[in-house]
């Protein structure tokens, strides 16, 4: 796969933990009179003090509207958010960043790419999508057909919770008019095969949006190397602000596509006749953008690029495997989500203990997980639960938070048992 | 640990005894009205059924899934309430919500069964597990016959 790392280069968890935990201050806490142990970053992880300064300093010392003042702020602030674009692309491998665009997040880029492309979409078009798409890659994708008439096409997945290629090449056709897939699933942690994906689609000539809110937080990825047409991902699951994220286009694409919204910052020239759009990206930047969420997130690309996408990759895979060992080891457990290629996610059920309430007593012992569908209810009906228990990783996290974990979910057995 | 000592005051004998044999655990049929109840947040689905004779409740139960909170409550409430005047049973409705709701530091004591459930006033994010029964059986009494959810 393109986006996992020479295998060679790669060296066995080398990552200091417990130096690059005391970057992160809300780490040093105690919930309910325990260490935290942070398992819930597949929500939203947390942010390291050099990103909290540097959204701190900009409102201190530089903030003013960008792209438009010619005093000395709006110029330090033009200067902050377009070096976090280029940032920006530099993490990702974009060709330019006229394809990096700013949204609010993963969901806003989505609908971007719904509202915008969604505009030469036709009656009997078709969207192909998984069954292990979180929400934000279903629902704007069901609203566009409900508004043309197209049709969503779903691939499904086996019982370890891997997309079907076989189904999934079945589904491509003349109709096809776009695939819309998750690179890493937010509920279960499969990695999907994507460059497979992309190069069948390709064939058809059929343009691929990968949804990379679970991956680029967790693995290097490289949309030159992919080919990918559109990639989406938001800075808060990457140790950047809540707010800001990323919409990723070839440039030709955001040459052809129509804009998103309408308003200032997207504009050349507005008169009552007419309005000329505004260069790339700015084309998909109505408005004043988020100005510190961009500088955040600059600040967090550097973070993780020091310490690298490899070595946090390799760590999170360790601790995966250390996770999967010791909760399915534990009787009466389930494990939910058991794909070959799978990110720091384990999902599962304990017997006779519903996962919110699990969620609660976990809690009590200083343990952040997320109970419940996680946004991928259609991923809970394939498998015939309400839900699960989800502990997620990022590289911050240790053993001992595995530990507590496990200790956690004794106390658990042995209150409702 | 006083943490500790909130969880058990949480999961007391009688909510785990309840969630794990919940009473008038079954299907009314035929039934005179049957109404869903939604926490679409956790998941937790129930179906509640009842039969009334005159201004009376003749039969009430329920089937479904949740966590140990809302089967315990949906258990409880079948107990509370059967063979209950239907004015009756609006006054223990509106009584039981009213003390879950304002939810928090609210320590005035419950009365009758529902007290077992009292420690759940302690975790906000768990007070719609307790009254998600309580509000099916309100909507209904009004002869509601839509889904309801935690989340209107």
């Amino acid at each position: 796969m393109t986006a996992i790392p020479d295998q060679k280069k790669m060296t066995p968890t080398a990552l200091d933990v417990d130096r690059l935990r005391q970057d992160f201050p809300i780490l040093a806490q105690k919930i309910n009179g325990h260490r935290l142990a942070f398992l819930d970053s597949a929500a939203s992880s947390q942010r390291p003090q050099c990103v909290i300064d540097a959204v701190r300093h900009y409102y201190e010392r530089d903030h003013a509207n960008v792209h438009r003042g010619v005093h000395t702020l709006s110029h330090r602030a033009t200067e902050a958010y377009e070096g976090a674009r280029e940032k920006v692309r530099q993490f990702i491998n974009a060709a330019s960043t006229r394809e990096i665009v700013f949204t609010r997040g993963t969901t806003d880029s989505i609908n971007l790419l719904a509202a915008s492309f969604g505009q030469d979409i036709e009656a009997g078009d078709e969207i192909v999508i998984s069954h292990l798409e979180h929400h934000s890659n279903i629902v704007p994708w069901q609203m566009l057909c409900e508004r043309t008439g197209a049709v969503l096409r779903v691939v499904p997945i086996n019982d370890r919770g891997e997309i079907r290629m076989d189904e999934y090449l079945s589904l491509l056709g003349p109709r096809t008019r776009l695939v819309a897939i998750s690179h890493v699933s937010n509920a279960l942690g499969t990695i999907n095969p994507v460059e497979q994906i992309i190069a069948a689609a390709r064939e058809h000539s059929i343009p691929v949006l990968l949804d990379g809110a679970q991956a680029v937080p967790h693995q290097r990825v490289d949309v030159t190397a992919l080919d990918c047409d559109f990639y989406a991902f938001s800075g808060h699951k990457m140790c950047g602000p809540t707010g800001i994220g990323v919409f990723y286009a070839k440039e030709e694409w955001l040459e052809r596509l129509p804009p998103y919204q309408g308003g200032g910052d997207m504009i050349l020239t507005v008169s009552f006749a007419g309005t000329t759009y505004n260069d790339l990206p700015y084309k998909f930047e109505a408005g004043t953008p988020n100005i510190a969420g961009a500088i955040g997130l600059g600040a967090a690309v550097d973070y993780l690029l020091d310490i690298g996408m490899d070595e946090i990759q390799a760590h999170e895979s360790a601790i995966l495997d250390y996770a999967t060992n010791a909760v399915g080891g534990i009787d009466g457990i389930q494990l939910v989500g058991t794909a070959e290629h799978k990110a720091g996610v384990l999902s599962f059920n304990l017997d006779g203990v519903h996962p919110h309430d699990l969620g609660t007593i976990l809690d009590h012992h200083g343990v952040a997980i997320r109970t419940g569908h996680h946004c991928a209810m259609p991923v809970m009906e394939f498998f015939g639960i309400a839900g699960t228990a989800r502990a997620s990783l990022a590289f911050y996290n240790c053993r001992e938070d595995i530990d507590q974990l496990i200790e956690g979910l004794h106390l658990a057995i042995r209150m409702f048992n | 640990m006083a943490e500790t000592q909130d969880l058990v005051t949480l999961y007391r004998q009688t909510v785990l005894d309840h969630s794990r044999q919940p009473r008038n655990f079954r299907r009314l049929d035929p039934a005179d009205r049957t109404i869903v109840g939604h926490n679409p947040l956790c998941g937790d689905k129930m179906t509640l059924y009842l039969n009334i004779d005159q201004d009376r409740i003749e039969d009430l139960a329920f089937e479904g899934t949740g966590c140990a909170i809302s089967m315990a409550s949906a258990s409880i409430m079948t107990e509370m309430l059967r063979h209950r005047a239907l004015d009756e049973v609006q006054h223990e409705i509106e009584s039981v919500i009213g003390t879950f709701e304002p939810h928090g530091q609210d320590d005035t004591p419950i009365a009758g069964a529902m007290a077992a459930l009292g420690g759940v006033r302690a975790y906000p994010s768990r007070i719609k597990c307790a009254t998600l029964a309580w509000k099916t059986l309100a909507a209904a009494l009004q002869n509601q016959n839509t889904t309801v959810t935690t989340e209107d």
